[in-house]
């Protein structure tokens, strides 16, 4: 007997033939505690061993679900203990040969990216992570795989400055060195405030210390499901119809990612870490965040309302999405990155969208200064002042905010940058003229807020 | 291992789909627990659910064979285990 009617069997084909469903990674998380060493090359040798074994039938596995359900899964990666953790250990010096060992590891067992070439420096910067810090333009530019993360912010510590200030030079260091190739170093670079430990989602993901040696993290796709489900609704259907929509929709995406996290964990033999409950939109014609926003009400996103718009998006997701799995975690909200997103570059394109705009939705969802490109000569300053406002946001509200920034070396606001693939393109946006240079150098670091007083 | 698995098959109405896919389904060893078909506006839609013998034969086989009778008779087959119409669909 046909336990499922014809009819939710034609609307998943539907899903994902017309309307993009896939589930957008398989994240392996991987801890490399026991590769410590006393140099950086002995690292970089018991690092590729252990990535290598680990996930050695990661990709196969994926392939098989994939095809024994139908759904298809985008991306397949690993994610490894914070470097700086492990190298803090035993050795402090170069870092950049442990970046080649995660990138030939990547490469040899075939996924697109690795990441966790990261340090956590919200209260000071250690020794290893200083090294490792230094090592990250020269580490960016010379991988393809390795993703760089550094956490400079949280709830609970404030917010570095210094760091944010380090880091802002090093965004442009590292989008020196990847000139050639529209600066694409600084697309595998984030800088957070309340970095999670199991974000599957790449440039950010990393394998915390919290976590079992091993386990699949899994993350979500869908936004051309969503955006079908709320353009086919009538123009008068009220907010509460559309958000009531938007949650069905999220329960069925989020179940498809709950049987793929499940089934490739027991494949795998591993633990089943979590399902992050994120829109994650691809340069794909329809697969976009901001149809969305326009399918909700606003003419183009960025418009007055978006951030109404965002918020109840995000929102109805969750709440779908928990009654769907019990494992929520990761960034589990709507990404709003702009070059990943045509519908974003539309708006961007139109005038309709401005970094002040993002900055604002970025209260409301996940992440937020995503994949932004800005002016090659913006001063290091800038945007410093622009990622400490990001993670303001993040540690004031308790959530997590990050900036991925993308100085496009040599270009002005309005040209184009172009990585390709998953990363997309881009116009350069337009970037306040007025200075941060006084704020960024006092220095110091911002007192946790008095909500972080929880106890 | 016996595997529950939901076929569905969709396109433009022709005589002998039904026995083109019901073939390959026999000569790899799928058993057809329930058929539902229409036709609606000349496009022929059926949902099987089946029970693959994936001791016998490989769930990927049973694929690749439906993948040929599809290329052959121009329509569009799919062959999804059915756990994800159940996770996807019922709470």
């Amino acid at each position: 007997m046909l336990h499922i009617s014809p009819e939710e069997i034609a609307e998943t084909l539907v899903m994902v033939q017309q309307q993009h469903l896939d589930i957008r990674t398989v994240t392996l998380g991987v801890s490399i505690g026991e590769c410590a060493a006393d140099t950086a090359a002995e690292m970089s040798r018991r690092l590729y061993d252990r990535v290598t074994s680990a996930a050695e039938r990661l990709v196969p596995v994926c392939e098989t679900i994939e095809r024994e359900y139908g759904i298809p899964i985008r991306n397949k990666r690993i994610s490894v203990s914070p470097v700086a953790e492990v190298a803090g250990r035993r050795a402090c010096e170069d870092l950049t040969p442990v970046a080649g060992a995660m990138d030939r590891a990547a490469a040899t067992v075939g996924v697109d990216f690795i990441g966790g070439f990261s340090a956590l420096v919200h209260k000071g910067v250690g020794r290893a992570d200083d090294a490792l810090i230094r090592s990250i333009p020269q580490a960016l530019a010379s991988t393809q795989r390795v993703c760089a993360s550094v956490n400079v912010a949280s709830t609970r510590a404030g917010i570095n400055m210094d760091a944010i200030a380090r880091m802002a030079h090093t965004v442009k260091e590292t989008a020196a060195l990847t000139a050639d190739a529209d600066s694409i170093g600084c697309a595998k670079l984030v800088v957070f405030a309340n970095m999670v430990e199991d974000n599957p989602f790449m440039a950010g993901a990393v394998h915390g210390s919290g976590e079992a040696d091993v386990v699949v993290n899994v993350g979500i796709s869908g936004p051309g499901v969503v955006r079908a489900v709320v353009a086919a609704m009538p123009e008068d259907a009220d907010l509460t119809a559309v958000a009531e929509a938007i949650k069905a929709t999220s329960f069925k995406i989020t179940r498809a990612g709950e049987l793929v996290a499940r089934e490739a964990a027991r494949r795998l033999g591993v633990s089943m870490g979590i399902v992050d409950l994120s829109l994650a939109p691809t340069p794909a014609e329809g697969d976009s965040v901001a149809d969305i926003l326009e399918a909700i009400g606003v003419e183009r996103c960025g418009a007055p309302g978006t951030t109404t718009a965002l918020a109840l998006l995000n929102d109805a997701v969750k709440k779908g999405g928990a009654m769907g799995t019990s494992s929520v975690g990761g960034l589990s909200g709507a990404f709003i990155p702009v070059s990943e997103d045509a519908g974003m570059v539309r708006a961007v394109e139109a005038g309709a969208l401005t970094l002040e705009k993002l900055e604002a939705m970025t209260a409301v969802c996940s992440v937020g200064l995503d994949m932004i490109a800005v002016p090659g000569d913006t001063p290091a300053e800038t945007l410093a002042g622009i990622i400490s406002d990001a993670c303001a946001i993040g540690v004031i509200n308790n959530k997590t905010t990050a900036a991925r920034l993308i100085p496009a070396m040599g270009k002005k606001a309005g040209d184009r940058v172009s990585w390709g693939g998953l990363l997309g393109a881009a116009p350069v946006m337009d970037v306040s003229k007025w200075s941060s240079a006084k704020l960024i150098a006092r220095g110091g670091r911002m007192p946790a807020p008095l909500g972080s007083l929880r106890n | 291992m016996k595997t529950r698995a939901v076929l569905s098959v969709l396109g433009q109405d022709r005589v002998g789909i039904v026995a083109a896919v019901s073939t390959a389904l026999a000569e790899n060893g799928v058993n057809i627990e329930d058929i539902r078909q229409t036709i609606l506006s000349g496009i022929f839609s059926m949902t099987m659910l089946v029970t693959v013998d994936e001791d016998a034969h490989a769930f990927e086989e049973v694929q690749s064979a439906l993948a040929e009778v599809a290329e052959r008779i121009g329509m569009q087959i799919t062959l999804q285990r059915e756990d994800v119409f159940r996770f996807m669909h019922r709470v």
